[in-house]
């Protein structure tokens, strides 16, 4: 069986979401990552998709029309290169989950989003009611069509391969959709998904002077990347891609250190499957204390700075 | 313009659902049942092109068991004009609902569909991408602002760092995220109202749709428990435990 792996790439690397996707397919088969873009980052893109391991070949799909990840070239021209494919694998990043479902219907196939375990060619596990329930389920259909939760398996490394790369005859047109503009706030702080430790806020941080004065110099020592609870965000404390949850981001780090987040489950959904977590919270009952490793009761304004001046 | 908004009746999103003995799926019975949040913000956003002009009719659809009835109800207490339930098994698959959606479409002809990102039970985020490749229209997922300029849909995205906006040509599909807007409740008056305005019933199967599911549920799991944590009594004390005990600092 082969698998057609789509494979993002973010400021000059393979993201790491895309070499979690490119170690589950090889639980499936031999991988053929296809990478996208125009002329020059297809290329980029299809020198550092080569040499992850694990990879056997690489599609490089370099065209103007490709240049944003839009859905609706991105779906036909992933309709266009099926035909040889026994599986059709992404990450469940915000691309993966944008093009995949609109390439699945156009295969008349039901994708299977969100997969955290491989059980077979045809058999999946995917959480369900915002992790609360594992459905295990079988797929009837002759392609499968998957997007994998990054956090499931452990990224494919970046180096150590050494794939051939085929160049494809992109003829696939948009005439529907159009790029506008794009708003990506940058920030020297690791990456939300792939950070070994992260530190979130919530509503007890009260406001975004709070979040950012209170947090920031504990996520300094721990080198973290910070994250937030719905409610933070919604408030204005914290952009809204460090959202944490069910419809934020989904989170495993080794270091979870939620402070004054209440614990709902939307929340415990993007981050329940982190190595430790340690809450700080003033309220005894908060759920959070509940799902935490490590539980300190008292005001974040005291414990926060206390704990980044004791690392 | 004329707007259709399929709605989807699941668990209330405050109810911690329970994974039945026998492993067959989750406990349902008698919960509380609700309109998906994302679906409420759909509908909000319609409602609101109306008032302010730029569209002239929401229709809301539901797929689902005729207790989806009392989720279509809400969608017009909250300003839908009217209805349309296509009865069928609980909770058919993605791929079905495009279907039925796409059957819907031809036939009621919106210029917009305008769907929740994703539904709170089977957490899919699927079928409104899937409407999209079936009609072949443009698609705006994970919307967090959607504007008609020119007579095309310019919607902003929520996408991972930050945001997008695209230009689509209209008819296109827009799939709502949580900072689209803040859904209104309805009152009393509009309750009632809603009870007066016309609700259609059509059976799925009318509409020749084929609702086989492909995928084939063997079984449902309580996610693995995580072994009961400790509470500490100090900053020294989770320090030294963060360095000693977990080794994570």
């Amino acid at each position: 069986m082969t698998v057609l792996v789509l494979v993002e790439t973010e400021a000059g690397q393979i993201r790491q979401a895309s070499r979690s996707a490119i170690a589950a397919a090889t639980k499936l088969g031999d991988v053929h990552a296809l990478v996208v873009g125009n002329e020059a980052e297809a290329e980029t893109a299809a020198a550092l998709a080569a040499k992850v391991p694990g990879v056997a070949k690489v599609l490089k799909a370099g065209a103007d029309v490709l240049a944003h990840e839009l859905a609706e070239p991105m779906a036909d021209l992933i309709v266009s290169l099926a035909g040889d494919y026994s599986h059709i694998v992404a990450a469940s990043t915000a691309v993966g989950k944008n093009v995949l479902p609109r390439a699945a219907a156009l295969l008349d196939v039901q994708p299977i989003p969100d997969v955290m375990a491989i059980v077979d060619a045809d058999t999946f596990v995917r959480p369900i009611y915002a992790g609360n329930a594992l459905a295990t389920v079988k797929s009837s259909d002759a392609k499968k069509v998957l997007t994998i939760r990054a956090t499931n398996f452990d990224p494919a490394p970046a180096e150590g391969g050494s794939a051939s790369v085929d160049a494809v005859n992109v003829t696939v047109q948009d005439t529907v959709s159009r790029f506008v503009s794009e708003h990506t706030p940058t920030s020297d702080r690791p990456e939300l998904e792939s950070a070994r430790v992260i530190v979130s806020g919530g509503r007890g941080l009260g406001s975004a002077e709070n979040f950012q004065s209170v947090l920031t110099p504990l996520a300094d020592k721990l080198g973290a990347a910070i994250g937030a609870s719905r409610v933070a965000v919604d408030s204005g404390y914290a952009e809204n891609d460090c959202q944490v949850g069910q419809t934020g981001k989904i989170v495993a780090p080794e270091l979870y250190i939620a402070v004054g987040i209440s614990g709902a489950i939307q929340h415990l959904a993007g981050m329940k499957d982190s190595k430790v977590i340690v809450a700080i919270n003033k309220d005894a009952e908060a759920p959070m204390l509940q799902v935490a490793d490590y539980a300190l009761v008292g005001d974040l304004f005291e414990v926060v700075p206390e704990l980044a001046k004791a690392l | 313009m004329k707007i259709l908004v399929p709605v989807k009746r699941v668990v209330d999103y405050n109810i911690k659902v329970l994974v039945k003995s026998d492993g067959t799926g989750v406990e349902t019975a008698g919960l509380k049942m609700s309109m998906n949040p994302f679906d409420e913000i759909a509908v909000e956003e319609a409602v609101r092109l109306r008032e302010k002009g730029s569209a002239t009719e929401v229709i809301a659809v539901s797929i689902g068991v005729q207790q989806a009835q009392d989720t279509l109800r809400t969608a017009m207490a909250m300003g839908a004009d009217r209805s349309i339930l296509v009865l069928s098994e609980e909770s058919p698959e993605p791929l079905a609902v495009a279907k039925v959606l796409k059957a819907i479409v031809e036939k009621e002809k919106p210029d917009l569909v305008f769907l929740g990102k994703q539904a709170i039970d089977d957490d899919m985020n699927a079928t409104g991408q899937m409407l999209a490749g079936l009609l072949g229209w443009g698609q705006g997922t994970f919307a967090s602002k959607v504007e008609i300029v020119d007579g095309r849909a310019e919607v902003t995205r929520e996408v991972d760092g930050g945001t997008e906006t695209v230009s689509l040509a209209v008819p296109a599909i827009v799939t709502a995220d949580l900072r689209l807007n803040e859904p209104r409740y309805a009152s009393l008056p509009n309750i009632m109202k809603a009870k007066k305005k016309p609700l259609e019933t059509i059976q799925a199967a009318d509409l020749g749709v084929d609702m086989t599911r492909r995928l084939t549920t063997v079984s449902v799991a309580e996610p693995p428990t995580r072994k009961a944590g400790i509470k500490v009594g100090s900053v020294a004390e989770l320090v030294e435990k963060l360095r000693n005990e977990a080794k994570v600092i």
